[in-house]
């Protein structure tokens, strides 16, 4: 399974930010929120100089193209946990 | 006679304003982001001891210091807690509702998007084996 974020930070802000975390996993940039909007997850103004971002939000995509579950926080605290995606993931697997 | 240092009043200010301060670091642990409870009993503890010193200051003014200076002291702290609850309580719940969001069982919308060494990535690139979890980041750290 692939783990991929996606933020609107351009390419070199996103790479400099795997670095210093050691991320390995794929980090998307979506500079004009193009996509961002597509998935409906645009978080208007709410950047720091009132630029647009997203507002997190979790999907799991299945290996068929299908989502099977979606998290829509509506605390900007509150994140999805990993063990909330496993079992969304193991649920998904179960039910092909 | 010299009246007596009313500590209760420094100590309940300091821990207040840490309640305010020690956010980012509690909000590097789930169990004290989703909700904060760190936070919210330093800000107690603190005006518990605030309360604590302005009762000694005004109670028995001729032994203990601290009415004019511990007033004020308690009135930061009211302020500075009313911030953090508007800040956690407020501004954190603004969040959009995503009514168009892709749901369980749609179809997940292409896209293709530079990583982050410029490599163009499509969605179906991410699907195999077992498919992929996206994560929306609010991002610019």
């Amino acid at each position: 399974m692939h783990l991929a974020a996606i933020s609107v930070d351009p390419v070199d802000v996103t790479a400099a930010h795997c670095r210093k975390l050691g991320y390995t996993f794929t980090f998307l940039s979506d500079a004009d929120a193009a996509v961002i909007k597509r998935y409906d997850v645009l978080h208007r103004g709410a950047g720091p100089k009132g630029n647009d971002i997203a507002r997190p939000a979790e999907f799991y995509v299945d290996r068929n193209g299908v989502v099977q579950w979606v998290n829509l926080t509506e605390n900007i605290a509150v994140r999805a946990r990993p063990e909330q995606a496993l079992s969304a993931i193991d649920a998904a697997s179960l039910s092909h | 006679m010299k009246r007596k240092w009313n500590w209760p009043i420094w100590l309940g200010f300091v821990v207040a304003v840490g309640g305010l301060f020690s956010y980012e670091f509690f909000a590097e642990f789930p169990v004290t982001r989703d909700f904060p409870w760190a936070n919210l009993s330093l800000f107690g503890i603190g005006t518990a001891l605030l309360l604590l010193g302005l009762f000694r200051a005004f109670g028995r003014p001729q032994l203990y210091r601290g009415r004019i200076f511990g007033s004020a002291f308690a009135a930061i702290a009211l302020l500075l807690f009313a911030f953090f609850a508007y800040e956690i309580f407020y501004v954190l719940k603004q969040v959009p509702l995503s009514a168009q969001a892709p749901r369980a069982s749609e179809k997940a919308p292409e896209f293709s998007l530079p990583d982050q060494n410029g490599k163009h990535v499509v969605l179906s690139d991410l699907l195999s084996p077992n498919g992929v979890i996206l994560i929306f980041y609010r991002g610019y750290w």
